[in-house]
């Protein structure tokens, strides 16, 4: 059972079982890794945030790094105006990052390979921004859907067209992102199996290669982390700064 | 922060339903059974990580950047203004050394002319001395020349007296004994300055 390579993605509770009416809300490896991360991220930040000095200390040049890298790309992609959003957009992307990177040590979850997961923070970054697309600009905001020099003919063609690639971004955004993880991971468990099944004779070539996918994925978990946390940050461009 | 609340709560609700219709398939991520449970501690854990973090965390690291920011601002203002005073000291500095080298001079020249107007005064009276004592020495000698051939003349008669006197053993007329000596010397004269 081990060897099936969707394995790693199983759910299991840990605890006992909690119940609310006919909903199970159980504890579960899942859940013990959103934990994991979201406490890393607070002991690393805390602990960077404490320090006070002018020439900064690994740890606070760890926080000050994130934060500045973080706010740098908000700046860029969406304005001075995403400024209030900083720090939903700081946590998305720094848990994000952090169930990536926990997922890549060995027997351990990635909670980012689940679309269930990936989903539910896309929808909500979806709905967040229309709301605040139609509080910024009332029902001008509508004018995303009409691209600004387009022939009358063509209107109402491009307006559905606009109409569906913006319903979908929450479906893009959360299967790039649990795709991802998913293949990575995925790729990397058949890898492993091959060692296993070639033995020491031909399991040096997939032990090669599944050491240069593991630098891989990494490079992937980060990428995916900084995809998500910018194209959050195009969306809020979108909603704040109306070009159409 | 109601909104996001608020938003949650919808979400929550979006995703209950949606669960509902889930049907199970071959994939663990597929599989609804966790689902609810999964949105559940995903909102909690994520609900906490962003309010501690916008709560407490990254005000602090957002101030810790801007006092940084200022103190430096400072420390380039302070480091300026002590550049600019520097640079003004190194002003005074040259400019007291260029006077003093001035007045180095002006006193080296003083002194110089000093020393040789001094030195040509004493090489002047020096000079003055020298002409008069050799006046002086020409003078006598000249006297000395002009009263010579008078003693000459006398010493001469007196020996002629004294010779006449051993060889004749008579006192002879001095008046006719010097008015022949002097004959003989003028003719000797004569004849040494003629050569």
């Amino acid at each position: 059972m081990a060897a099936n390579p969707m394995y790693q993605f199983n759910v299991y509770r840990i605890g006992p079982e909690i119940k609310i009416g006919e909903i199970d809300l159980s504890f579960t490896n899942a859940s013990l890794f959103m934990v994991i991360s979201s406490l890393a991220i607070l002991i690393i930040f805390n602990l960077g945030a404490q320090k006070k000095n002018i020439i900064p200390d690994k740890i606070q040049l760890l926080s000050e790094l994130g934060y500045t890298f973080v706010s740098k790309m908000i700046s860029d992609t969406a304005g001075s105006k995403a400024k209030p959003y900083f720090s939903f957009i700081f946590s998305l992307f720094m848990f994000v990052l952090f169930c990536n990177m926990f997922g890549m040590i060995p027997y351990s979850f990635t909670v980012t390979s689940h679309i269930i997961v990936t989903f539910v923070l896309a929808a909500f970054i979806f709905i967040g921004v229309t709301i605040i697309g139609f509080i910024k600009h009332g029902f001008g905001y509508l004018k995303l859907f009409v691209p600004s020099g387009v022939p009358a003919v063509l209107l109402p063609l491009i307006v559905v067209i606009e109409i569906i690639s913006y319903l979908s971004r929450p479906i893009s955004l959360s299967v790039r992102l649990f795709a991802n993880m998913m293949a990575g991971h995925t790729m990397m468990k058949v890898f492993g199996g091959f060692v296993v099944s070639l033995g020491i004779v031909g399991g040096w070539l997939p032990l090669s290669f599944s050491v240069a996918l593991t630098g891989l994925e990494i490079l992937v978990a980060f990428l995916q982390a900084y995809v998500f946390a910018i194209l959050t940050c195009i969306y809020l461009n979108d909603a704040l700064n109306l070009h159409h | 922060m109601k909104k996001i609340i608020l938003l949650n709560i919808f979400y929550f609700s979006f995703c209950a339903v949606a669960v509902k219709s889930a049907e199970k398939g071959g994939m663990p991520q597929l599989d609804p059974e966790f689902w609810v449970s999964q949105i559940f501690w995903l909102t909690i854990t994520f609900g906490t990580l962003f309010l501690v973090l916008s709560k407490f965390i990254l005000p602090r690291i957002s101030k810790n950047l801007e006092q940084r920011r200022l103190q430096i601002l400072e420390n380039i203002e302070t480091a300026e203004k002590q550049r600019e005073q520097s640079e003004k000291n190194l002003k005074e500095f040259d400019q007291i050394i260029f006077k003093s080298k001035n007045k180095a001079k002006e006193v080296m020249l003083a002194a110089r002319e000093k020393v040789v107007s001094e030195i040509t005064k004493k090489k002047m009276k020096l000079d003055e001395d020298l002409t008069s004592e050799i006046q002086n020495v020409e003078k006598e000698i000249i006297e000395l020349k002009l009263s010579s051939p008078k003693k000459i003349n006398s010493i001469a008669s007196n020996i002629t007296n004294e010779v006449i006197k051993r060889l004749i053993g008579t006192d002879v007329n001095e008046s006719s004994v010097s008015a022949l000596v002097e004959q003989e010397l003028k003719k000797l004269s004569r004849s040494t300055n003629g050569i």
